[in-house]
């Protein structure tokens, strides 16, 4: 089971109190924890990648296992600690402003 | 007895004000979709328990909300009727954030590229809306005008929605530039005597009209002057602020210019100038009196470097003469160390006996007159910045 932290506004859009628990098939990579997180909420489509392109939004990062891995290829597999549940995929809102 | 409910987007989340005919109290309610960019909320004339929302953010892009019940609930659209408004695991439908521009092979023409500031031609990329305007008719049917500039129309109450690409596809299309607030089309006005007949504006490009429901559309901005241009009298390039039109007279418009306050009286085909005595024609503002078609009202702001009220004093300028003649309003509102703005969708009148009239301000107030003009009071004083107030009048 992945995990996966939503930062507080995609919670509250999607009605989620706390993080989402998702099925994902191996291999375990960006664009399947995705497509799981969009299929199951689609109200979070367009919110965290582009319609079309399924680009990063700009400002919005994912880190897991204390990595940012928000430039890794979208197909490269995520750490074994987050395919196995054990750490989770962290969405979350750039530091923006001052 | 009648009531209204105001209806107000801000930078942190949108509010909902009620009172009944004599708008002397008012009871609050939100914010609702707190920490959210709210552009716009309006609500059908047709169904006036169905509003439409526009919920936008910098880090998560653009939400539609929409709700059936005044107001009190909201969701996403993207349930067809008589379904749950949830999925079997107790999750809200819904995805109605797709806003893509038509690059189809049917228009003719490759929508690609406008001017950007550098004057090089830079690709559309959608980034909000910034006005939603039901169908005067149907509550199903309504307008989107979105940043980078176009305009999109849903009929199925929000879910999907397509472009009326013919405004971008007209020709003059690469031409248009973005203003400092963004390459906006905010303002859309649907004619009551004729369904096919359209307004839109857009910042930096000017004024356009459809007269075949959307499909083709035409620049109406003859007459318009423009210093920050090479050719002042250009077909394109105008920053538009805002054009509002009484609804029993839709061929006169009254336009609140980056500079000017302009009027046509043949549907936009020309206009000409009625700034008269301001004290400055600059500002965003212009609203039309309900049930009088030659009572204007304006909110003079500074200068295009100033953007707040002149001399620390906010004033409501009001012309009964279509313009030209204009008389400052001050009774209720600060006449000293004010220095708020107020935008473009930020002002609105009601359709009650006497009309009232209503603004909100960049430092979080909204004012209401319930004597169209001649006295003001606030209903809030210190909400986020508001972006966008409209007003419906309830039965």
């Amino acid at each position: 089971m992945i995990r996966v932290m939503l930062p507080t506004h995609l919670r509250t859009l999607a009605h989620l109190k706390g993080d989402v628990e998702l099925e994902v098939a191996p291999p375990v990579t960006q664009r399947a924890v995705l497509d799981a997180l969009e299929a199951r909420y689609p109200m979070l489509r367009g919110t965290i990648r582009d319609h079309v392109t399924l680009q990063r939004r700009a400002f919005l990062r994912f880190f897991a296992c204390e990595e940012d891995l928000s430039h890794e290829s979208p197909d490269a597999p995520l750490p074994e600690a987050v395919a196995s549940g054990k750490e989770p995929f962290v969405i979350i809102g750039a530091i923006a402003g001052g | 007895m009648s009531k209204v409910r105001v209806l107000v987007g801000t930078r942190k989340g949108a509010f909902i004000l009620t009172s009944d005919g004599k708008r002397e109290k008012w009871d609050v309610s939100g914010p609702h979709f707190a920490g959210w960019e709210m552009y716009h909320l309006k609500g059908s004339p047709a169904d006036p328990n169905r509003i439409y929302a526009s919920q936008t953010s910098g880090w998560f892009g653009q939400i539609i909300q929409r709700s059936d019940d005044g107001g009190k609930t909201w969701h996403q659209p993207g349930t067809p009727p008589g379904e749950p408004t949830t999925a079997p695991d107790g999750m809200p439908k819904g995805e109605s954030n797709k806003f893509m521009y038509d690059t189809s092979a049917e228009t003719g023409k490759p929508l690609t590229t406008h001017q950007f500031y550098d004057g090089t031609q830079h690709p559309w990329e959608f980034k909000r809306v910034w006005h939603l305007e039901p169908s005067l008719t149907d509550p199903n049917t309504v307008y989107a005008g979105v940043e980078d500039a176009a305009i999109f129309r849903s009929t199925d109450g929000g879910q999907n929605w397509k472009e009326l690409s013919g405004l971008r596809g007209h020709g003059t299309g690469p031409k248009w530039q973005p203003g400092a607030g963004g390459m906006c089309l905010h303002t859309i006005i649907l004619d009551p005597s004729n369904p096919k007949r359209i307004w839109t504006a857009i910042s930096a490009a000017g004024a356009f009209r459809s007269d075949d429901s959307g499909e083709n559309w035409k620049p109406i901005n003859k007459g318009l002057r423009s210093q920050y241009i090479p050719d002042q009298d250009a077909e394109v390039g105008h920053c538009v602020h805002h054009i509002a039109m009484n609804p029993t007279r839709p061929g006169v418009l009254f336009m609140q210019k980056h500079w000017d306050v302009m009027r046509s009286d043949d549907a936009g085909d020309n206009w000409h100038e009625v700034s008269g005595n301001l004290p400055t024609d600059f500002g965003f503002a212009i609203d039309v009196h309900a049930h009088e078609p030659e009572t204007v009202y304006v909110v003079p702001i500074t200068s295009d470097g100033l953007h707040y009220v002149q001399d620390g004093k906010l004033r409501v300028y009001r012309s009964r003469t279509g313009g030209n003649e204009w008389e400052a309003l001050t009774k209720g509102l600060p006449q000293k160390d004010c220095y708020v703005n107020v935008l473009r969708d930020a002002m609105a009148v009601d359709s009650l006996d006497k009309c009232g009239i209503y603004f909100g301000t960049s430092g979080g107030q909204v004012y209401a007159s319930a004597d169209a003009g001649d006295s003001w009071n606030p209903i809030v004083r210190d909400l986020p910045g508001v972006l966008s107030v409209e007003v419906q009048t309830l039965k």
